[in-house]
Formats: C-alpha cells, sequence, structure tokens
C-alpha cells in the first residue's frame, strides 16, 4: 500500500506518479507532488517509481473564479 | 444595428432625439500615484453634478475600488433605505493601481449598491475599460444616487473634460444593440471605437432582481463591441429602477504610464516577469489563453464537485459535451483576448458568430462573450444540460437582457428540482415543462424575465422570494424549500459543489455579500489536499483568503493571474497555496504605483479593514450576525435518499469513521438524519473558529478591540455594534 492525501492505496511493482495520479483521478494539471516529503519535478512524473510504503503527497493548487 | 422595436435607424437619427438635461464642465487633474484624488457624483433626481475631493484618510483606510465604494454608501443611506430608494447608490471605482498596462488583470472595476437579493451591499468585480477611463478623466469613483424620471444616459467625456445627463427615449435596452449604438455614438471616428466604453444592463433586469451591469470595451482586431460583467447582486436592477439606460465614457489619451507612478521601472520588470511565465508555462498549466476558464469543468467533473441538477450531484456523464474540448472549437483563439490592455492571460474568450435559435433576435448572427466556467456550471450542468449551443444561447441573451448568469442558473435549477418533485407544476408554470435539460424552457423563462411575464416574472425575483411564495400560494414544504433553495442571504450560490468541503461551506457562507466563490475557494486545500485538517486550520484559511482576495477589489486587479498560471519554482517556497511570489509582486506593485512601501502583512490589514466596515455596514442593515452566516442543508450534506444513495459508500464510511456509527441495519432516512446532524453541529463549530480568528463575537460581531486595531473605529462604526457586544 502507498499513502496518497491521507488515503490508502494499493501499490503496484513499477507504479509511477503517473499511475498514481491516473488511478486517484487526479487530472488537475497544477499539482505539486512530494514523495516522502521530497518533491518531484513534473518531467519526472512518468519515470519516478513509487515505492511500497511510500507517502505521496499530491498538492493541488488554487485556481478558477 | 437596431431591436427592430423603434423606427430610428441610425445612430444620428437616435442622438437627435435626446434631450440634454444637465451640463458639467470640470477641471483636468493628472493622476498623481495611482490617485485622481477627485470623485464624480451625479444625481438623476435632479439632475446635480458635483465633484468631492479624496482626503488622504479615505485613500490610507479604504484605498480604492470596493473599499471607495462601501464607504460613500455608507455616507448615502441609513438602516431603512431600500435598494429601490432614490437614496441608495450604485458606485463605480478601480483602484490605485487599475488602468496600468505593464501587469496583466489591472483594468478591473468594481461596483457597490444596495442588493434587491439581499438588502446590503454588493460588491460585483467587472472588467472591460470603464474603470480605468473614469480615472484618467480625472475621477477615482463615480456615485451615482436618485431616481430619473425617463430613461437617462450619463455621458463623461473625458477628452473634453464634460459631463452631460441626456434623456435618452429611443434607443434600445438590451446591451448588444445598447453598448454598439452608443459606441458608434460618442466615438470620435472608427479608430476612436477603442476610447469608448459603455455600461447597461438590459430588458431582463428591468423585472427581475437578478440584473447585472454590462461594462463594454471595443475589440479592434473583431471590430465588435465585447461586453464583460459586473454579475452578481443585482446591481442592474438598480441601474434600470433608476431609469438609467447608459454611461458612456469617452478617454482618448491613454498612455503607458497615466497613472504617473511613483516608480514605473519596477512596474515595468514586475510585468515583464510574469509576461514571462505566462507565456513559458501557461500550455502546461492551466491553458488559460486557449479556452479562458473553461477548462474547470472537466477538472470539476472529475473531482465531483461540478453542480448537477441543482447541486445534488457533483458530476455527469455528459459533462464532456460542455467542456473546454468542445468550447474551444466555437472559440475564436487569438492572443488579444484580454479585457484590458497588457494581459497576456487573455481569459476573455468569445465565439464570434453564433446564430440565435430562440427569442427575439432569433436567426441573427451574434458574437457570444464567453461562455466562463460558471455559466457553463450554472445554466448548462446544474440546470441538467448538456448542449453546447444552449449554454451559448442562454449566455447571450443573459448578457443582453442584462440578468446575472450564476443567479439566472441557480434558480433556474431549483425550479427545475421543484417541477420535477411536482412542488410546481405546468399550470403554475403557465405551460412552461421546467424540467432538468430542457432548454428550451430555460431559454422561454428567461425570455419571459426580459418581457416581465409569467413564471419568469416569479423567477425573477429569485431563490429567497420563490420559497416563500411556493410555500404560500402552492403549499410547498417551507422545510425542504429552505434545504434545497441555494441562496444564502438572499443572494444565489456560486457554481461550486461544497458538500465534501467543510471548509467551502464556510467560504459561501462566512462572507459578507454572499455565497460567491471569490472571497474563499478552499475546496482543493480542504477536502483533496487534506492541508487543513482542524477547525482551526480552516479558519486560519478563511481569514487569510478572504482578506487576501479582498486586496484585488481595492486596487483594481483581476484575481486570476494570481494562481492560475504560477512560477516554475513556486513548489519549492513555503506556502506554494499562497503563491509567494506573485503576493511579493503585488506588494511592489502598490508600492511602485503609489510611492507607499507596504508589506505583504500589510496587505492583509488594508483588507481586513474594509471587510470588517462592510461586516458593520451588513449589521447595520440588519443583518451580518451568526444566524445570516447559515447556508441551506444541501450545501453541507445529502438531502434526499438519492442524493445519499448516489455516493452511499463515502457516507457510510463518514458515519463510521468520523460520527462512530455502524450504519449497517439503518434505513438511509435514518443514516441521513444522523450525519445531517454531525455535519450541521461541525458547521456551527466552524463558525466559532472563524469568528474568534477574525476578532469578532461569537454572533459574529466585529469587536471593539477589532475596529481599533484597524484603526475605523470610528463613532458610527462603534454606534452600530455597541448594542451586541456584552
Amino acid at each position: 500500500m502507498i499513502e496518497v492525501n491521507g488515503e490508502h492505496i494499493p501499490w503496484k511493482e513499477g507504479m509511477t506518479i503517473q499511475d498514481v495520479l491516473e488511478t486517484c483521478r487526479y487530472t488537475y494539471p497544477m499539482v505539486i507532488i512530494k514523495v516522502n516529503g521530497k518533491i518531484i519535478k513534473r518531467a519526472q512524473y512518468e519515470t519516478y517509481k513509487v515505492k511500497d510504503g511510500d507517502v505521496v503527497q499530491v498538492i493541488h493548487l488554487m485556481s478558477g473564479g | 444595428m437596431s431591436c427592430g422595436k423603434c423606427n430610428k435607424t441610425t445612430v444620428e437619427e437616435l442622438k437627435k432625439t435626446h434631450k440634454l438635461l444637465a451640463e458639467f464642465d470640470y477641471e483636468p487633474v493628472k493622476v498623481e500615484k495611482g490617485y485622481a484624488n477627485r470623485t464624480l457624483y451625479v444625481n438623476v433626481s435632479d439632475n446635480k453634478i458635483e465633484l468631492k475631493p479624496v482626503s488622504e484618510e479615505l485613500k490610507e483606510k479604504f484605498i480604492g475600488g470596493r473599499g471607495f465604494g462601501l464607504w460613500y454608501l455608507w455616507q448615502a443611506v441609513t438602516p431603512e433605505t431600500k435598494w429601490n430608494d432614490p437614496e441608495n447608490e450604485i458606485i463605480i471605482s478601480s483602484g490605485p493601481i487599475g488602468g496600468i498596462t505593464q501587469y496583466p488583470g489591472t483594468g478591473k472595476s468594481y461596483v457597490v449598491s444596495l442588493s434587491p437579493l439581499t438588502n446590503i451591499p454588493i460588491d460585483s468585480n467587472v472588467g472591460g475599460y470603464f474603470g480605468p477611463f473614469l480615472k484618467f478623466s480625472g475621477f477615482d469613483a463615480l456615485e451615482i444616487q436618485g431616481k430619473a424620471e425617463n430613461d437617462v444616459i450619463i455621458f463623461i467625456d473625458g477628452d473634453n473634460h464634460k459631463i452631460t445627463i441626456e434623456e435618452a427615449p429611443e434607443e434600445c435596452v438590451d446591451s448588444h444593440i445598447l453598448a454598439e449604438q452608443l459606441t458608434e455614438m460618442y466615438a470620435d471616428s472608427e479608430e476612436g471605437k477603442k476610447n469608448v466604453s459603455v455600461v447597461s444592463a438590459g430588458s431582463a433586469a428591468e423585472h427581475t432582481r437578478i440584473g447585472m451591469l454590462n461594462f463594454s470595451y471595443y475589440d479592434v482586431r473583431r471590430k465588435k463591441v465585447k461586453l464583460k460583467q459586473a454579475g452578481r447582486g443585482g446591481i442592474g436592477t438598480v441601474f434600470r429602477d433608476k431609469k438609467i439606460k447608459a454611461l458612456v465614457i469617452k478617454f482618448s489619451n491613454l498612455k503607458g504610464d497615466s497613472n504617473n507612478p511613483a516608480d514605473f521601472d519596477t512596474i515595468a520588470k514586475t510585468g515583464i516577469k510574469l509576461h514571462k511565465e505566462i507565456h513559458d508555462f501557461d500550455d502546461l498549466q492551466n491553458s488559460m489563453r486557449k479556452t479562458g476558464t473553461t477548462y474547470l469543468v472537466s477538472i470539476m467533473n472529475d473531482y465531483d464537485l461540478l453542480p448537477t441538477c441543482n447541486f445534488q450531484f457533483g458530476n455527469h456523464p455528459e459533462a464532456h459535451k460542455i467542456s473546454s474540448k468542445v468550447f474551444k472549437n466555437y472559440f475564436n483563439i487569438t492572443k488579444t483576448d484580454g479585457c484590458w490592455y497588457g494581459c497576456t492571460l487573455a481569459c476573455a474568450k468569445s465565439v464570434d458568430v453564433f446564430k440565435l435559435k430562440t427569442g427575439p433576435y432569433k436567426g441573427q448572427k451574434v458574437i457570444v462573450d464567453g461562455p466562463e466556467y460558471e455559466t457553463i456550471a450554472g445554466v448548462g450542468s446544474n440546470c441538467g444540460i448538456f448542449d453546447p449551443e444552449a449554454v451559448l444561447e442562454c449566455n447571450f441573451y443573459c448578457d443582453t437582457y442584462g440578468v446575472d448568469t450564476i443567479s439566472f442558473g441557480t434558480l433556474c435549477a431549483f425550479v427545475m428540482e421543484c417541477y420535477e418533485r411536482g412542488i410546481i407544476n405546468k399550470e403554475t408554470t403557465g405551460g412552461l415543462e421546467l424540467k432538468f435539460g430542457n432548454w428550451k424552457a430555460q431559454l422561454e423563462l428567461l425570455h419571459q424575465m426580459a418581457r416581465g411575464e409569467g413564471f419568469g416574472k416569479i423567477a425573477g425575483q429569485g431563490i429567497k422570494r420563490m420559497k416563500e411564495i411556493f410555500a404560500k400560494d402552492y403549499g410547498a414544504d417551507i422545510n425542504f424549500l429552505n434545504d434545497i433553495g441555494m441562496e444564502a442571504k438572499g443572494l444565489e450560490f456560486a457554481e461550486y459543489m461544497p458538500k465534501e468541503s467543510l471548509a467551502q461551506q464556510g467560504g459561501f457562507g462566512l462572507t459578507n455579500k454572499g455565497p460567491q466563490h471569490d472571497e474563499a475557494w478552499l475546496i482543493f486545500m480542504d477536502m483533496v489536499n487534506k492541508q487543513l485538517p482542524t477547525f482551526e486550520d480552516k479558519a486560519e484559511a478563511l481569514h487569510y483568503f478572504p482578506m487576501f482576495r479582498t486586496w484585488f477589489s481595492l486596487v483594481g486587479l483581476c484575481k486570476l493571474p494570481w494562481n492560475d498560471i504560477v512560477p516554475e519554482d513556486n513548489a519549492e517556497t513555503d506556502e506554494p497555496h499562497k503563491i509567494p511570489e506573485h503576493v511579493q509582486n503585488y506588494v511592489d506593485l502598490f508600492t511602485a504605483v503609489t510611492g507607499k512601501k507596504i508589506t505583504k502583512e500589510d496587505l492583509i490589514l488594508q483588507s481586513e479593514r474594509v471587510y470588517n466596515f462592510q461586516r458593520v455596514f451588513n449589521i447595520r442593515m440588519g443583518k451580518g450576525r451568526r444566524k445570516h452566516d447559515d447556508i441551506p442543508y444541501r450545501a453541507v450534506g445529502p438531502v434526499t435518499v438519492e442524493e445519499y444513495e448516489s455516493r452511499q459508500e463515502r457516507y457510510d464510511k463518514q458515519l463510521k469513521e468520523e460520527v462512530g456509527i455502524n450504519p449497517e441495519g439503518m434505513t438511509t432516512e435514518e443514516k441521513i438524519k444522523v450525519l445531517r446532524e454531525y455535519r450541521e453541529k461541525r458547521y456551527e463549530k466552524l463558525k466559532d473558529a472563524v469568528y474568534k480568528r477574525r476578532g469578532w463575537t461569537m454572533d459574529g460581531v466585529p469587536k471593539l478591540e477589532t475596529l481599533k486595531r484597524l484603526g475605523i473605529d470610528y463613532p458610527e462604526v462603534v454606534e452600530i455594534i455597541k448594542q451586541y457586544l456584552d
């Protein structure tokens, strides 16, 4: 399992940040992603692999209105 | 262009019908550090026109824009004044930063009046050229009071330093025609059309309480007049009640330094930095330049936040039909879609040629300004309508009739739910089958509003008054109507589903003017990011963000360039959700324009003064206390069995984990009841925390020490709150 914004979701071998976003249906583009407190750059979303037990924060910035 | 209702076909013929009622010459002044240091007062009852000086105290305490509007309105009215009394005013003001052309989003005007929907002050922001032109013509604000006998136009000739009040009997009231006619009438030449801006309402503003104001600007590339809207709170209704057909301003001498700022170089440097950001990152972020705010439709749908069928649900399988991907094909995308010079974020999209299918202009090809997210969600998904052309048609008619698309959308959704539940029927609606998804019935309701007839006239009174009518005349259960009628303080909700974010419930309820998202939009921080776990965290956000966003309304800025684009290294900052670099830009801009050195803390302090003053103003008008911050239960949780069961897993989990009750074996009705008690208690606890953080009593009244700290403990202000303090 990994933790994403406080919720537990199943971990899969080879799971990337992009996979996490798709699993959670996080489609909003203006997000900041941290894995165990470390910022992951947008360019790494498709290559950075999360590990079992990782704590992922997907911080959505505000917009609109 | 003509509406066909009069026999005058040229603007020359129309102009000849004008009767001069008053003429006033004034001395020009040079704007100094963002201020003209003078305001203009016009009374259309006795045609009095006068100038008022702006004091240093007024600038220090109320800054400009909404601050000036509230101050002048306070002086003009008494606690007994109603929206349609001659004493009520409409005040338009930009603000000290308003009108600079080096930084995106700097052309905003703020309009203040007593609202026909809420009977308290409303403030509404709008783009277009009127506000900056007003200042550069020599006035930090325009105050309009009184009621004319017949329709009038107030013309401010900033080139020749002359103001006239003219009776104008013949022009059509509907904005798409009127703005074009008056632009042509008052421009010196074809090229000079860009120097004219018109403020107008429309025929539905005369018969409803949801009237809005269109502010025009001339799009040189399209050779068309475009309209931006001061939508909220019924100010267009006040405008037409005063028998004002239009305000027209002409100013031809716009320069990059018309604000005569203290430090032009800093403004230019700050602007270049943001232009570069927009150029480099907008396509990767929100694509505002290509799709405007329409990008939000699919995002909101994905996160269960898109109001659907009167806020019952947060998404719909057909939402993709009204998404940005669809509207992008209708837009004529250019890089010149800013509603003021220098805005490279350029979100003011339009559909340049749209053939109307209904109403008095059926068959005509018109330009549609928009649609923006709020309109799509309001008149579209919230009414169960997923036809993009129906949304465009409704957008156009709301604009030209002078009706707020948010209030119209939300009230129409309420009517549709009442119809589907049998609370009203074909007999009560005069034959309109107002079911969710019936866009033709929706349009006919709008046309009825414009004609001032039928069920449209009732619906145009807004949800608050419809609830009373439905209960009294049709025997409806008032408690159920109060649960599903999405209004607070009398104003219809803006188009975001707040059920799963307690902080956003506060963002709608714990507001001054009513449930409008421009105070605080906290859904992601709260519901998705889980950054606000405690009541204190939520209260801090409900202090900081409303104060921060109030600031835009004081200085003449648009909110969008604050957080619809962010710097590349924003993620590495301590508080990325505040966009610290952009906050610093604002601090720098204010100092560079006015010459007054401020910090980011001062910025909040400036807002707090005006915000608390507005709260006391509400109390003065009989609202603004704890009970007035209540919101309908549909904004808080599931009202009906269908709502609960559509998200049963979510709600059952909450009952188990948050409430500590095992839902197994309970009926849905029982579960709704328990969840409701829990959520309503939570909202009350939020009020406590927010009032404490804002320095208010538990009744929601600003404490004397708060007013003293802010330096607004004026005797007349203290007098209002005294009776509510221990």
